[in-house]
């Protein structure tokens, strides 16, 4: 047990961290691809807190995908066919995954184990194939060029400026991710020591007891599972916003399995797990490119190594980490 | 038990599992503050009977009441939250939380703040927690777990996994409380020390129903028995009847069959 100072003395360094030092060590350095590999590690760890959210009331989440790209399409179609502000896209976007889903999940989470994995990996699979088939997105051509957000003013002060006019229009899309992400965890981290921390986890450890002792198990899983998708949502939509195009191969069931991947990677048991995770699992599979043919082969050996001996992923390494299941 | 001050009536409650009536007409009343048992050899329906009164499975036909309200047909929690809690085998517990936390998170039913109260830590929902963690604290003293109070759950011996399981339906403060087969599994010292538990719990104010196996613990803790037999009711009264009821002999230990010699 680690005192509530510490937690947050740790928090404000890591909020320095990448609202500061990176930005000037990018600069510095010269190194301006990093704002994209950053914005990627902090969209994707969005997403992946969803996954872990449902991992928390015991669901394995492979259908993450699905949710991103609906969320990436909602947000363009608004955008570009509706004329609407980006920024107003955003909110929708996630909200309409969230509705999405509680029609889906209502009758998928009732499904335990291997039988939610299966359905939900299906899930990622039918949102290709309905972005292939709908009018309304184009089909395998997509929708691409997808004009860049524009500014926030409130009385007249201009808050963030017109990304379009920004020499490097991906320094703010650095800038929303990360402070996107830090909301995000920040929201999970209460959430999960919240008394809902506490009733999620009775979910997981056993369904039929939580619901002995008055748990509106179906309830709170499907509120699980919208917060999980709005996440998913939101990050998909920034995400054909910063790549400026969408395709129905924007994300497939491998991002729905590296999703699952990176909750494993950071540990299921910690709500930062999957930060850590998605950014390890980024930036190893980068940096073993050089390995050429070897790459996927070294990859999924280090996986499979690390998930043996690291079984509760690696911020059980870490002494400062408040495990939280 | 006449059916006007009965707590809990069960009326003609059958269950049919494709071709098999697991419970079958099933009549009788549980009355405020007794003990009462049901009893059977196996197969004899007990299991679903008692999942059909805690709601857990829905009957087919027939009826559960409590407090003269029908409550065969609203699901668990629902049941839960009006008084009839019903308690698990030692096997069904939350494994990785402390004793304590798996009390107070039992307490569930009597909490007063929202969901979004939880989450941005209102007034009721800080009152809640302050009186769950004072409640909890009671009962696990009242079961004598007071010493086990930070251990995890999957770590203690069985007769304390019981009575942790009753204390998870304390928490959620019950009018009846269900107990299925507190005894199994037990030896002579454990099942009297756990005879005697059920009967402080029932001098709390808390009518209990339960399935049970052990014959002498049955006859030892019961005000009345109901015995069942293929689904059906094949007797009902004090301990002493039951002893000495021809059927009851006959389901538990077969009839002679004068056709064979038997």
């Amino acid at each position: 047990m680690n005192s509530p100072r510490l937690s947050v003395a740790l928090a404000a360094v890591f909020v320095v961290l990448v609202l500061a030092v990176v930005p000037w060590a990018i600069e510095a350095s010269g190194r301006y691809d990093l704002y994209y590999t950053l914005t990627s590690v902090a969209l994707l760890s969005i997403a992946s807190a969803g996954v872990w959210l449902t991992f928390y009331i015991g669901r394995i989440n492979i259908g993450q995908g699905a949710f991103a790209l609906a969320g990436g399409y909602i947000s363009t179609i608004l955008v570009v066919r509706a004329g609407l502000s980006f920024w107003l896209s955003l909110p929708i976007a996630g909200l309409v995954c969230a509705g999405l889903s509680v029609l889906v999940g209502f009758p998928i989470l009732r499904l335990r184990g291997v039988y939610f994995a299966m359905v939900s990996l299906v899930l990622t699979e039918v949102a290709r194939l309905a972005a292939l088939a709908l009018p309304i997105t184009n089909g395998a051509k997509g929708i691409s060029s997808i004009p860049l957000p524009g500014p926030i003013s409130l009385f007249g002060l201009t808050l963030v400026p017109d990304f379009a006019s920004v020499s490097n229009p991906r320094v703010p899309f650095y800038f929303l991710s990360v402070v996107l992400m830090i909301l995000c965890f920040a929201a999970m981290y209460r959430l999960v020591h919240s008394r809902i921390g506490r009733l999620c986890q009775s979910l997981q450890q056993n369904e039929e007891l939580a619901s002995s002792i008055g748990v509106n198990i179906s309830l709170l899983r499907v509120i699980a599972y919208a917060i999980s998708s709005f996440l998913g949502g939101l990050s998909g939509a920034i995400f054909a916003g910063i790549s400026q195009s969408i395709y129905p191969s924007s994300f497939t069931v491998a991002d729905s399995i590296n999703f699952m991947l990176n909750c494993f990677l950071g540990g299921l048991g910690y709500v930062f797990g999957p930060i850590v995770g998605t950014f390890v699992l980024y930036f190893g599979w980068d940096l073993l490119f050089q390995t050429g043919q070897f790459q996927l082969l070294i990859f999924s050996g280090v996986l499979i190594a690390l998930m043996l001996v690291l079984p509760n992923g690696l911020l059980s390494l870490n002494p400062f980490a408040r495990k939280s299941a | 038990m006449s059916a006007a001050d009965a707590l809990l009536q069960v009326k003609g409650l059958s269950k049919r599992f494709g071709g098999v009536l697991a419970v079958n007409g099933v009549d009788f009343n549980v009355g405020e503050s007794e003990i009462l048992s049901v009893i059977g050899p196996n197969g004899a329906g007990k299991s679903t009977l008692f999942k059909l009164i805690a709601s857990f499975v829905h009957p087919s036909s027939g009826e559960v009441r409590f407090r003269g309200e029908r409550i065969s047909g609203l699901a668990p929690h629902i049941v839960a939250r009006k008084g009839v809690v019903r308690t698990f085998q030692e096997t069904t517990i939350f494994r990785n939380m402390s004793v304590r936390d798996t009390v107070i998170i039992a307490h569930h039913l009597r909490s007063t703040a929202s969901l979004g109260g939880y989450y941005f830590g209102s007034a009721a929902a800080r009152a809640d927690e302050k009186q769950f963690g004072r409640s909890a604290d009671e009962i696990l003293g009242f079961l004598g777990l007071a010493a086990e109070r930070d251990k995890l759950a999957s770590s203690l011996p069985h007769g304390l996994l019981r009575a942790l399981g009753i204390g998870i339906g304390l928490a959620a403060n019950p009018a009846i409380l269900l107990l299925d087969e507190p005894f199994a599994g037990m030896n002579h010292d454990e099942t009297k020390k756990a005879v005697d538990m059920v009967r402080r719990v029932r001098d709390r104010g808390v009518t209990i129903l339960l399935v049970e196996h052990d014959m002498p613990a049955v006859m030892k803790i019961s005000d009345r028995i109901v015995v069942l037999n293929f689904g059906q009711k094949i007797a009902e009264g004090t301990p002493f009847d039951i002893q000495r009821n021809d059927k009851v002999i006959e389901a538990y230990l077969g009839s002679d069959d004068p056709t064979i010699g038997l």
